[in-house]
């Protein structure tokens, strides 16, 4: 039993699900469900399309080269089996794990920062020329903390507790 | 091969059938179109291609018929003899020559019919020419119709018939009916015969295959024989009969001891020497059956010295073949097929016989004096007188011998299979031969899968050390990480900060949205002059409450707003109303005044609204009564009309009167077809 990858979107395909293809040349199309089969017959590039990991790779949204990719490689030839090997290699296969989804996930961060560092500029430029909108230059020139004023309202005792939740 | 294949004979069809078949070939493969406007030969061409057409399919079709159907001169005599006997030859001939004649006849139609289209001149004679042609061959057929029935079933029968090769080496089987002909068949091949209690089960011949020595041999069972003058045999024995007579086969000749078929001894013997002559030149065998019942000592004297009789007959036969006294084993032989007692023993001994017949008769035979020829045993001539036996080294041997013994000893897969409960219960255990580190690990399950990984893609002997690499660099990128991040986290908002950001988002999205509002209806409504503010947008107290929000003090701004006003009773009393009406909630000024208006009922007159009759300015009338004209012009509009009332007939009406528009449209919808329309328009 092996798990496989789908040729299109690069899922792993569990046994029992999808479909195989064989062509005449003898190459096998793996698919993880219909969706990726259909687009497939198709004749959809999944470089081209947006969901698929291979488009993620390409364009770089999605970690390429790693160190954690070369412990996991098809192996032809079958090694004699030893107890211990076989131990340290599935606490092995957990650890690999976390670190390349550490990996992973630091790798989007990273590509999302710039967006991030940019955003905030842009707030502070808003908030620096808009302030006018919410607190007056005169009433700035005297706090110039960036306290709201709070607006003055009566009240009368039977609907105290409305008109708290509609100040805050 | 012809000679004793016949299932390749093709179906005969019935006359109709035949006839059928011709007719519509005819008519499917030949041009069909003709018309009167052709020119003649065009049409005596048409009509004598269909004629010739029809000719050759029924010459072709009976040829093949003729053909197909054995020559009884032309086949093996056995056969020739089964045929005769089952179908009668003359019967056979006649048919066969009935559509011989057919064909010829049917040929010499076509040719008479073909030289009179020839000369045909319009196309209703040649059409009639043609169509009688194929009517009187159609007839020939018709008369030829039971012959044609008659050969399909013989054909059908010969189908069925037991492929015997008369050359091989057989085996035949014969005596009195129910004597154990066919159970003896059944043990010694894997014919599956119909073996009964009644006489004449076995109707007629059947063939199986046995092997000795690396042999094939035939076996035929025949029908039981009667002891009956040759006349009087009907078809059922004269198969037997002809098998016995053509074949040379060694036949065995069964004897029931015990005379359960209902025959005695007697009986049999004399059935014996009456077929004794067809006996001649075959190895002969006289078996007795059924010794489960009566062995053969027990029988009688008169019985015994009956079997003593045939069997000299039998050794006659013997002798008369091979020059040599063969042994009396080998000629009188018991058995039972009930309890399979001497059963192989007499099959063991026919094919011997005949075995040894056949070779000794190739050996007469001159083919064989060319092929001696040929043959030559090689023997190296001996040097000397000293005899060298083969050499076996001693280990050789001994290793043999240990071999030997350790199969015997040597328990294997399959003793362990059946000791623990048999193939069903026990699995073998594929890892018992394992050749590992350690022998505990050779049970061990590794599992294949591990959280979406395949397990064996990461089997590597030095995945220890890569893995310390790794956590090695993992630790170093981290602290990188948590560096950078550091750094990063400076520059974000403080709460406050976000809270006034928020803010401002806020208002400005609120002022695109009113700007929004505005843009679209600023073209269908007219603007109001900002001086008279109906809704009460623009009052002190709201732009108190706005510059409060702003964080600056609104207290100067009220008071010379409050000073500039024209002070207006209205907005004056609906301030007071506001001072002293505790029970409202002023956060927007329109409400309160809404419902200020609401109770101009029950407050005092100096609350109240101005007269209707009053114009406002800004609402565009020239002075009250006008005013009063307009609003009762717009009551009358959305009066409405009273339907109950019976139907007025108008004879004059006028025009201008929007009113009246509308009368005449209701009196022409309720009047209906009763009452008369006075107005055409």
């Amino acid at each position: 039993m092996r798990l496989e990858k789908c040729w299109f979107c690069s899922s792993t395909v569990y046994p029992g699900h999808g479909i195989q293809f064989v062509r005449n040349d003898a190459k096998i199309f793996r698919f993880c469900r219909s969706k990726c089969h259909k687009n497939f017959k198709m004749k959809r590039n999944p470089r081209k399309v947006k969901w698929t990991k291979a488009y993620r790779r390409l364009h770089g949204k999605d970690m390429t080269q790693d160190a954690t990719f070369e412990f996991e490689r098809k192996r032809n030839r079958p090694e004699r089996y030893d107890r211990n090997l076989a131990e340290n290699t599935l606490k092995a296969i957990k650890k690999i794990d976390k670190i390349r989804s550490d990996r992973a996930s630091d790798h989007i961060k990273n590509r999302l920062k710039t967006g991030k560092v940019q955003r905030q500029k842009e707030a502070r430029k808003q908030l620096e020329q808009g302030i006018h909108l919410v607190k007056a230059p005169l009433a700035l020139a005297q706090d110039s903390s960036l306290h709201l004023p709070k607006i003055k309202v009566n009240v009368s005792q039977a609907q105290t507790e409305e008109n708290q939740a509609m100040e805050e | 091969m012809v000679q004793y294949n016949f299932k390749k004979i093709t179906v005969v069809p019935n006359g109709k059938d035949f006839v059928d078949i011709i007719l519509s070939r005819t008519q499917r493969q030949t041009p069909t179109v003709v018309h009167k406007g052709y020119a003649i030969s065009r049409l005596r061409q048409f009509y004598m291609r269909k004629v010739k057409y029809t000719q050759q399919n029924f010459h072709e079709k009976l040829s093949t018929i003729i053909e197909e159907f054995p020559r009884l001169d032309e086949i093996h005599p056995f056969y020739g003899d089964l045929l005769h006997v089952l179908y009668n030859k003359d019967h056979y001939k006649l048919a066969l020559g009935q559509i011989n004649t057919a064909r010829n006849l049917i040929s010499k139609i076509a040719k008479d019919y073909v030289k009179l289209l020839k000369y045909g001149d319009s196309l209703y004679r040649c059409k009639s020419l043609k169509v009688a042609a194929l009517g009187r061959m159609c007839t020939v057929i018709k008369r030829i119709g039971p012959s044609l029935a008659y050969l399909e079933q013989i054909r059908q029968h010969m189908a069925r018939l037991p492929s015997i090769d008369p050359n091989t080496r057989t085996i035949l089987i014969c005596g009195y009916p129910n004597v154990g002909k066919s159970s003896f068949m059944n043990k010694i091949t894997r014919a599956d015969v119909d073996v009964q209690p009644y006489a004449f089960t076995t109707k007629s011949l059947f063939v199986g295959h046995t092997d000795y020595k690396y042999l094939r041999y035939q076996v035929i069972d025949t029908p039981g024989i009667l002891d009956r003058p040759f006349e009087d045999r009907n078809i059922i024995e004269m198969c037997s009969i002809t098998a016995l007579a053509h074949l040379r086969a060694a036949v065995l000749f069964f004897l029931d001891i015990s005379g359960s078929c209902g025959y005695s001894i007697a009986q049999q013997a004399a059935l014996f020497h009456s077929i004794k002559s067809l006996f001649m030149n075959k190895p002969l065998i006289i078996v007795c059956n059924k010794t489960d019942l009566q062995p053969l000592d027990g029988i009688s004297e008169e019985d015994r010295k009956l079997v003593t009789e045939m069997k000299t007959e039998a050794m006659k036969t013997v002798i008369g073949q091979g020059g040599e006294p063969e042994n009396e084993e080998g000629v009188l032989l018991t058995m039972s097929t009930l309890t399979e007692d001497g059963v192989i023993s007499v099959k063991n001994a026919a094919c011997e016989r005949l075995l040894n017949q056949r070779v000794e008769l190739k050996l007469k035979s001159k083919k064989m004096n060319d092929c001696l020829n040929r043959f030559h045993v090689a023997l190296p001539k001996p040097r000397d007188q000293k005899e060298r036996p083969p050499c076996i080294p001693q280990a050789v041997l001994e290793a043999k011998a240990k071999q030997a013994e350790e199969e015997k000893k040597r328990k294997t897969e399959k003793d362990l299979e059946e000791e623990n409960g048999g193939a069903g219960v026990y699995s073998a255990s594929l890892k018992k031969n394992y050749i590992l580190a350690s022998d505990e690990w050779k049970e061990d399950v590794l599992p294949e899968i591990l959280d979406g990984h395949n397990v064996y893609d990461f089997i590597d002997p030095d995945i220890l050390l890569r893995l310390e690499e790794l956590e090695r660099e993992e630790g170093l990128r981290q602290a990188e990480e948590e560096a950078d991040d550091f750094e990063m986290d400076g520059e974000e908002l403080s709460p406050e900060e976000q809270e006034a950001l928020a803010e401002i988002r806020k208002k400005k999205n609120l002022l695109i949205q009113q700007h929004r509002m505005k843009k679209s209806t600023a073209e269908s409504r007219p603007v109001v002059p900002r001086k008279f503010d109906t809704d009460r947008k623009f009052t002190t107290k709201r732009m108190g409450r706005q510059l409060s929000t702003l964080g600056l003090d609104p207290s100067l701004a009220i008071n010379r707003a409050r000073s500039k006003s024209r002070g207006r009773k209205r907005e004056r009393s609906v301030e007071r109303g506001e001072a002293d009406g505790g029970d409202t909630m002023d956060i927007d000024g329109n409400q309160a005044s809404k419902k200020l208006r609401l109770r101009s009922m029950s407050r005092s007159r100096s609350r109240s609204r101005p007269p209707i009759t009053e114009v406002l300015p800004g609402e565009g009338l020239k002075d009250s009564a006008q005013k009063v004209k307009a609003i009762k012009l717009a009551k009358k509009s959305v009066k409405k009309r009273n339907k109950n009332a019976p139907p007025v007939l108008w004879e004059t009406f006028h025009w201008k009167d929007g009113q009246a528009l509308r009368h005449l449209q209701e009196i022409k919808l309720c009047s209906g077809k009763k009452e008369a329309l006075l107005f055409v328009r």
